[in-house]
């Protein structure tokens, strides 16, 4: 099945979407600042300064920062594994989120929880999960809790393709549609779970069709195009917000790295990756589209690139001179 | 005899066994063209194909479901949990189901399957991807539960889990698939319930199973020019239990530790304790039985906290020494 496509011009769907000058040029940085993390993440793992694991998710920028440039700031969050992206969209600290990585005891999680599960709770960014799924029921609950809350926002629940197949993904959509709860999911479909291709995992695609069965509306659309995220998911937050349930979006998109720090590629061909690299890149279109449109000078945007490699340079600084947690210190936390 | 790594010694387990009986099958995630998380099934589809290397959608409960149904009907499943902690995830299909049913359909059904789990921490791989579970394992009467710590009783006991008919959990240190030792060329298979004196001696007994054993055995070498001379029991199987090695064990040397990776709280260290101080080996006892174990944790994700949380070489030198001299 296709994708929905959207043939608009594109500065027409920008304004449309009401997009200012300022906010393409925010959201071109965020996209060049998770790429920039994502490929420092990968050089600081090959120079054996990582102990420990990471997923990386370049290649899927334009869904994150599309997430969170149609949704509130103080919406909540529930991540999975491969969440990099999500944090910074939701202006996390970079700094925070690197001496994370390097399990220094100044990062989010005081070094205790690593690349897989960094959170910041005090932005309802409600955590990542090392279990594939884990992360999924929560959102049942926030959507409860906001609901006797009596509060308007919603609850953001991103997780893989591979997700779907766990069993709590089907009990939570059944009850998220069975008790209207103010749930956007979002299935990031980058074609792979592990080294396992949707197609031979699934028995049934797309993987939204299922939330058909559960009463929800959802949406299969073009993940690597930024503006279509922003209109589907916009019009999605407004649906929930309105009371009116939950919505599935599942967005199709493409990893470049391999599943984690070990992966040899050997279920995709080196084609399929530079093809996806070098035609559907999300970055790389809405650039085009930036600069076809005149809406940007190429210097203008290259100010922006500039940035985020600062940002992400000046987070290593400030991650390495951080210290480690001390070892006297490992049975603290357990209980509250 | 060749010297072959603990993932090849499963590995060729697994292969032999499936050349053996057509009834043998695996089934687990990405254990095809990827070869499972740490490569043990390497190679294993070219050989076999897709109906006997079954690659599964990410549904733990019903991966070990399937097996079960399998195991029902006379095939010979194992089934790989890509990290112990998923287990959890599998827990019903273990716990209430698989092991179960022979007792409870009163010795009519048998579910004849083996689950693999790698276990452990020392990658770096955080709360989820680290734990050692064997006791919550134990405590289900009806699972055997197994712990290889070598290359050679990997590939022995990993035979018999499949000879077995009861459902056996087969843990792997995820530290040990790269370590090496000698394997045996041809049939051999290693017995549930037979523990294995890894250094004998005549001053302490130490109990240890999986990576604790390499740890327990470095330490017992060093100390040895020292003049202390350490005997280390690796049970290999914690159910069955060889609990008359330990017995004799402790009843020659009068002192005990007990090492594991696994948290301390109800740990298995506290059953071997029990099996000794109610057994005659009590009245050989000349100071208080020890348990060195993981800390009461998950495990964290930082280096420095992670080497903190598990018993260390030093740990166990440490607990020898006094243990040995009788301070505490
Ligand atoms: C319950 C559970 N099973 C298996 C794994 C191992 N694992 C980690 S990520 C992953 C693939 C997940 O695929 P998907 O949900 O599509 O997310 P992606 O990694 O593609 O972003 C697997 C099998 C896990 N962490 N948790």
């Amino acid at each position: 099945m296709e994708t929905e496509k959207n043939q608009e011009p594109f500065l027409n769907r920008a304004e449309r979407l009401k997009l200012s000058k300022d906010e393409l040029r925010e959201m071109y940085k965020t996209l060049c600042t998770i790429r920039q993390f994502e490929l420092m993440a990968d050089k600081l793992y090959a120079l054996g300064k990582v102990h420990g694991t990471m997923h990386l998710s370049a290649g899927q920028e334009a869904v994150a920062v599309g997430i969170r440039h149609a949704t509130r700031l103080d919406d909540y969050l529930i991540n999975h594994h491969r969440g990099h992206g999500h944090f910074i969209s939701k202006n996390a600290d970079i700094n925070l989120m690197m001496a994370e990585f390097l399990g220094k005891e100044a990062g989010y999680c005081k070094g205790r929880g690593g690349s897989m599960h960094i959170a910041d709770f005090s932005s309802n960014n409600l955590g990542a999960n090392g279990i594939v799924g884990g992360g999924i029921p929560h959102s049942l609950g926030v959507g409860l809790a906001l609901q006797m809350q009596k509060r308007d926002q919603i609850c953001i629940a991103i997780f893989g393709d591979g997700a779907s197949n766990e069993g709590v993904f089907h009990e939570t959509l059944n009850m998220a549609g069975l008790w209207k709860l103010p749930i956007l999911f979002v299935c990031e479909n980058n074609k792979y779970g592990m080294s396992m291709a949707v197609e031979r995992v699934s028995a049934k695609l797309p993987i939204a069709q299922r939330a058909e069965a559960y009463d929800i509306p959802w949406h299969y659309i073009d993940g690597n195009d930024l503006l279509t995220v922003i209109e589907t998911v916009g019009s999605a937050a407004d649906y929930i917000r309105s009371g009116n349930g939950p919505v599935f979006v599942e967005a199709q998109t493409y990893r470049y790295f391999g599943h984690s720090k070990s992966d040899r590629n050997l279920y995709r061909s080196k084609d399929e990756i530079e093809t996806w690299r070098l035609t559907k890149d999300p970055i790389l279109r809405f650039k085009n589209n930036l600069l076809e449109n005149e809406v940007f000078k190429a210097e203008e945007l290259v100010v922006c690139e500039e940035e985020a490699v600062k940002i992400i340079e000046s987070a290593v600084e400030f991650a390495e001179a951080s210290a480690d947690p001390d070892a006297a210190t490992v049975t603290e936390y357990v209980y509250a | 005899m060749p010297e072959i790594t603990y993932a090849e010694a499963i590995r060729s387990a697994l292969w032999e066994e499936m050349k053996r009986d057509e009834r043998v099958f695996i089934i687990g995630e990405d254990i095809g063209r990827y070869g499972g998380a740490f490569g043990v099934t390497t190679g294993m589809l070219d050989e076999f194909g897709d109906k006997r290397i079954i690659e599964t959608p990410i549904s733990e409960p019903s991966i070990i479901g399937a097996a079960v149904g399998a195991a029902l009907l006379g095939m010979r499943p194992v089934a790989e949990i890509m990290f112990m902690d998923f287990v959890l995830l599998s827990l019903d299909q273990i716990g209430n189901q698989a092991a179960k049913m022979h007792y409870m359909f009163g010795g009519k059904a048998t579910v004849p399957l083996v689950v693999r789990m790698p276990s452990g921490s020392g990658t770096g791989a955080a709360a989820q991807h680290s734990q050692s579970l064997e006791t919550l394992l134990m405590h289900l009467p009806g699972l055997k539960v197994v712990t290889p710590s070598t290359p050679y009783e990997a590939k022995g006991l990993l035979r018999t889990a499949i000879h077995d008919l009861n459902p056996v959990c087969f843990i792997e240190h995820k530290l040990l698939y790269k370590t090496k030792g000698e394997v045996p060329e041809g049939d051999y298979q290693i017995p549930f319930g037979v523990a294995d004196i890894k250094r004998a001696g005549k001053d302490l007994t130490i109990v240890a199973n999986g990576i604790m054993v390499h740890k327990a055995l470095a330490v017992a070498n060093r100390l040895a020019d020292e003049g202390i001379d350490v005997e280390i029991i690796d049970p290999r199987t914690l159910v069955p239990l060889d609990t008359e090695a330990i017995i004799n064990s402790v009843s020659k040397t009068g002192k005990l530790l007990i090492v594991h990776e696994a948290c301390e709280t109800a740990g298995w260290a506290g059953e071997i304790m029990a099996v000794v101080s109610s057994s005659r080996a009590f009245d050989y006892l000349d100071a208080p039985m020890r348990r060195l174990t993981g800390k009461n944790v998950p495990i964290p994700y930082n280096r420095v906290l992670e080497r903190a949380a598990v018993p260390q070489e030093e740990d166990i030198e440490r607990e020898i020494r006094a243990i040995v001299k009788g301070v505490y």
